[in-house]
């Protein structure tokens, strides 16, 4: 069994209550960032740590916190990023919803390091119920005195609040959720300046995504230095993945990074294998943004060495042969799964979730996903391939938020990995017009069958 | 149509509304938009009209038109009626890869609808959307608060029958699960 730092203890009864979770150790973290701990000791340990962010960016924690700016005469806020999604990504969902308190006490002992007196957790509408959660989890920590006034009779004081969204995937871009808390349109904003100078009500904000928070408890506990020691190089602790898709045991798995993305897929501790018996074709390994490798490059580099569950290993490479770790979000296809089709339905998403400011994003994702909506129904014409490269490349880079290089990579990678099942797809359209061409007859790569 | 003046939240509505309100500093009160369009939906039956925009606008103190540009941004709002129980069914690629095309080909069929059209009777309307987190266990769908995951034909029967038995209206705030 690899290393758990968040989920060691998410199978006890009861795990997700006050008291249980107080029994397991729980809270300890406040106890002792406020009883013996500077705020700036407490980001301290966060930097040594090597913690980075966890949805999806990868940025170096401690370094986002050091921004802040301190000098400011204007209220400093913490406000989580709960508004999970990324298409593959369900891990924080999983975390709130089975052991709520954990991110209650990240966000507490996260805030007086920060000197937040209010912080927010902004969380995607569409998880309601985990609200009612999450709320219940807060009231129950108010109640035992780790929020509200005077903190166990310290001078520091926090009132914590839960905010819902309604349905927007662009609140999952930090300047776009601090507009939406503000009672607006999730318009990311220009940067600079940062929110960590100009931030929520232009005041000096930090937002980390909910893993990132919760991982704060567990290193004041054991120690940056500790929490560095796990995982691998600059990939430091553990990492919750999303595993979906063609497996057999799809689910939430904390994995220590640096293991391999084979023993992750195949070992029964983790994926179990592809599902059905079939061979695995392809994965997108960090959220739906990431660029999908075919199975060759997701299981080796280029150069041959074994992949890793790890920012640098999966990232090696570069977008040539590489991809990105992401969000975590791992979506495997087996053998029968078409290529275009999954990626035009990521496609969709990205053009129904731009929020139209940039006309490179608004414009360009709907174009790709006319043209790969009639590649896929077999209306496509021999220059689309071609011109879905050239969309993609004009979208890349040429928007104010990431949401439009979100959308040009998976186009990119996908021709790039798999243009001959483009090519397929218009040379032969009366094959692809059922909606389950590849599972009726899996797609054979003109190329491996001449190399056998 | 329904005069404006006529729409109010009930009084436990309002207690809600206004503890929402003070969870912002002052000034900022703008922020409680989000979770009052979610309570004014929920309380004024499953959509907002221009009539509840404008009541939300009244109790923040902002412009008609700072509420409906938002309104219209966010998917979760219904600036149209819908059913009784609005059937959402994600479909989105790992939703996709398990099965979700078979999803809302069964739902249409068996309620003789399309995606984005209401039962003749107002029962259900179906609504494909895009990923709702919930990939390790798709195929899935949304109704109201709750989810219904690992889904088959059968258990969405099971749902369908179950919902129009308990008669209620679906909306985020409150669960109204079914055991399938």
């Amino acid at each position: 069994m690899g290393r758990k730092v968040l989920l060691q203890h998410i199978d006890v009864p009861g795990i997700n209550t006050f008291e249980v979770y107080r029994k397991q150790g729980g809270y300890a973290s406040v106890e002792k960032a406020l009883k013996s701990m500077t705020p700036d000791e407490v980001t301290e340990e966060v930097k040594k740590s090597g913690l980075r962010g966890r949805g999806g960016a990868g940025f170096p924690a401690g370094m986002k916190w050091s921004f802040l700016d301190r000098k400011s005469d204007k209220p400093r806020y913490l406000v989580c990023n709960a508004d999970e999604s990324e298409p593959g990504t369900f891990k924080d969902r999983y975390l709130m919803e089975r052991i709520p308190h954990l991110l209650v006490e990240g966000m507490i002992t996260a805030s007086y390091a920060l000197g937040a007196k209010s912080s927010y957790i902004y969380i995607r509408g569409e998880y309601m119920y985990i609200v009612r959660i999450l709320e219940k989890a807060i009231q129950e920590a108010y109640a035992a005195g780790f929020l509200g006034k005077n903190i166990l009779g310290s001078d520091y004081s926090l009132d914590l609040y839960v905010h819902p969204g309604a349905g927007a995937y662009i609140c999952g871009e930090e300047t776009a959720l601090l507009e939406s808390l503000e009672g607006k349109r999730g318009n990311p904003r220009l940067k600079p300046p940062f929110p960590a100078v100009a931030g929520l009500y232009a005041s000096p904000t930090v937002v980390n995504n909910v893993e990132t928070i919760a991982a704060v408890g567990p290193i004041v506990m054991m120690g940056g230095d500790e929490y560095a020691k796990i995982g691998i190089g600059k990939s430091a602790g553990t990492k919750l993945i999303s595993a979906s898709g063609h497996i057999n045991k799809p689910g939430v798995y904390e994995i220590e990074m640096g293991i391999s993305v084979e023993e992750f897929l195949y070992s029964d501790e983790y994926c179990g294998g592809i599902w059905k018996g079939r061979k695995l074709k392809a994965v997108v390994a960090g959220g739906s943004s990431v660029p999908i490798l075919p199975a060759d490059l997701i299981l080796k580099t280029a150069k041959g060495e074994q992949r890793l569950m790890s920012y640098e290993s999966l990232s090696d490479g570069g977008f040539a042969s590489g991809t990105m770790l992401g969000s975590g979000g791992f979506i495997a296809m087996d053998e029968t799964a078409c290529i275009v089709r999954n990626l035009w339905t990521f496609t969709r998403f990205y053009h129904h979730e731009s929020c139209g400011q940039c006309s490179p994003c608004r414009e360009g994702t709907g174009w790709m996903e006319k043209v790969l909506h009639r590649i896929e129904h077999g209306h496509g014409h021999s220059g689309d391939i071609d011109l879905l490269v050239d969309v993609a490349k004009k979208i890349e880079g040429n928007t104010i938020c990431p949401l439009g290089d979100a959308a040009a990579w998976p186009v990119a990678s996908a021709i790039r990995h798999f243009r001959e099942e483009f090519e397929y797809h218009v040379k032969y359209p009366e094959k692809v017009k059922n909606p389950k061409h590849f599972e009726v007859e899996p797609f054979v790569s003109e190329r491996l069958v001449a190399a056998v | 149509m329904e005069d404006s003046k006529t729409i109010q939240f009930s009084a436990d509505a309002l207690t809600v509304a206004q503890n929402i309100i003070k969870r912002y500093p002052e000034g900022k009160q703008k922020s409680a938009l989000l979770p009052l369009l979610h309570l004014a939906q929920a309380e004024f039956g499953g959509w907002l009209s221009p009539e509840v925009m404008d009541y939300v606008a009244s109790l923040l103190a902002i412009k008609p038109i700072e509420v409906y540009e938002v309104a219209s941004f966010y998917t979760m709002y219904n600036l149209q009626p819908v059913g009784n129980c609005l059937i959402e069914v994600c479909r989105t690629g790992p939703c996709w890869l398990r099965g979700a095309d078979d999803i809302v080909e069964h739902i249409e069929k068996k309620l003789g609808i399309k995606d984005g059209e209401t039962t003749a009777d107002g029962m259900f309307t179906l609504k494909t959307v895009e990923c709702l987190g919930s990939c390790g266990t798709a195929p899935m769908l949304q109704c109201g608060a709750d989810y219904y995951e690992n889904l088959t034909p059968e258990k969405v029967d099971t749902m369908l029958d179950k919902l129009r038995a308990s008669g209620k209206r679906s909306n985020y705030l409150t669960s109204n699960k079914q055991e399938i």
